[in-house]
């Protein structure tokens, strides 16, 4: 790139293509491995592990004491490890206390439990933003936090990976832990938003 | 400053955040996941699977390539940078490829000899064991250093110099400031550290803390 002599910059498209071309020629990449890699992050591994996370949290009482002293292998119980989850720290968001997490830096994210990062969470603006005015971000995310409610945001720029447990709706006791969990969503994972009540 | 490109915590001027769909996609195009698995893969080709070699081969991008080709372009472009610094490919080789694809009539640069950094892990991941105890302790107040380092780090702009309290110790892990340049995994400490809003931003920001996970060097005590 810094080579690059031509004023037109090169579609990404074909950049892609011509260096996956580059490397498989010389056998350094094997385009099935590949196939594999998308497949997995297409269909396995996203928020819907989360979700069973903190539906399994929400129904059992010690599972979720586990879940927020010893998140990592709290997770891995439900079979969710790998890349960019070393080293997972729960938090809760309650009445009165709202983590949001962010990675200023890169775009840092707990992938065994959510899956690759959201377009919004790779966004310059709430890279740069969330960090500074929490408040107005969330706002314009949707999510009116009361005054009193105290926000803490959770900067990810060493290894730690963060996974917030949100609250549980009112008006849920009746659902099955499977049921809860086809509530939780990504964005109430990140902090977001809330879990709304069905 | 070499790494600001990258860091972009507290900088003005970037507009309103986007607005989270529920259904969108993982991939929004097809190249994108080709982009994706291409880097997970290049970076296991140079030594060690380095990760935070490869953020600094973000940081070490121009403007429109970290910001003009979006998320899985600006991926590319570092894993390029990084096959093309460990000699696996020659200079300018994705772009003569490119030009072939269109049907020109271009000569390819031979494949170069690979002069990959002479670094192996002596462990899987990014978390090591450190002897020492760790230097600071949940409460003590800490300031974070006013550093400005020329290669890699992970302490933020907009931390530098602020004062915060240990939340909590974290497991040890490598360093990123040397293991990014293969220099050495040089193992610490990390601290979560709460930070007061109105200290970082003055006395009319928002109310609400702020925390982030800082390598034990990045740190010193306040008495």
């Amino acid at each position: 790139m810094s080579e690059t002599t031509s004023s037109e910059r090169l579609p990404i498209e074909l950049r892609t293509e011509a260096l996956e071309q580059l490397l498989t020629e010389r056998g350094l990449v094997d385009p099935s491995v590949m196939d594999k890699f998308i497949q997995t992050y297409e269909t396995s591994v996203g928020p819907m592990n989360g979700a069973k996370v903190i539906a399994k949290a929400w129904t059992d009482p010690q599972y979720r004491e586990r879940l927020l002293t010893e998140g990592t292998s709290a997770i891995a119980e439900l079979g969710f490890k790998g890349p960019q989850g070393e080293h997972i720290v729960v938090v809760e968001n309650t009445a009165n206390i709202h983590n949001v997490v962010v990675c200023t830096l890169c775009s840092c994210y707990p992938w065994p439990v959510l899956g690759l990062p959201p377009s919004w969470y790779k966004d310059p603006a709430y890279r740069a933003r969330v960090v500074r005015e929490p408040r107005a971000v969330l706002t314009e995310m949707g999510l009116e936090l009361p005054a009193e409610t105290e926000i803490v945001v959770r900067d990810s720029c060493s290894e730690v990976r963060w996974l917030v447990l949100p609250e549980r709706p009112e008006g849920t006791e009746d659902m099955s832990e499977e049921q809860l969990a086809g509530l939780v969503t990504r964005d109430a994972m990140v902090g977001v938003a809330k879990v709304k009540t069905p | 400053m070499v790494n600001r490109i990258a860091d972009l915590g507290g900088t003005e001027g970037w507009g309103r955040t986007k607005v989270p769909t529920a259904d969108e996609p993982v991939f929004a195009q097809k190249w994108e996941g080709r982009a994706f698995a291409l880097t997970l893969l290049s970076m296991g080709r140079v030594s060690g699977r380095n990760l935070d070699a490869f953020r600094h081969a973000l940081e070490r991008l121009e403007h429109p390539e970290y910001f003009g080709d979006t998320y899985y372009g600006r991926w590319l472009n570092a894993a390029e940078l990084m096959l093309v610094d460990s000699a696996i490919l020659a200079p300018g080789a994705v772009e003569a490829r490119v030009r072939k694809l269109r049907g020109e009539d271009v000569e390819e640069p031979p494949v170069p000899e690979p002069n990959k950094p002479d670094y192996a892990p002596t462990a899987a991941g990014s978390l090591r064991s450190v002897e020492d105890p760790p230097r600071f302790a949940v409460g003590d107040v800490v300031r974070a250093k006013d550093m400005q380092p020329e290669g890699h780090t992970r302490l933020p702009h907009y931390l530098r110099g602020q004062r915060g309290v240990v939340e909590m110790v974290q497991p040890a892990a490598l360093l990123p400031d040397t293991h990014a340049h293969f220099l050495g995994e040089n193992p610490q400490h990390v601290y979560t550290v709460r930070f007061d809003s109105r200290e970082l931003w003055g006395a009319d920001a928002e109310p609400f803390a702020l925390t982030d996970d800082l390598f034990e060097s990045y740190l010193e005590p306040v008495s």
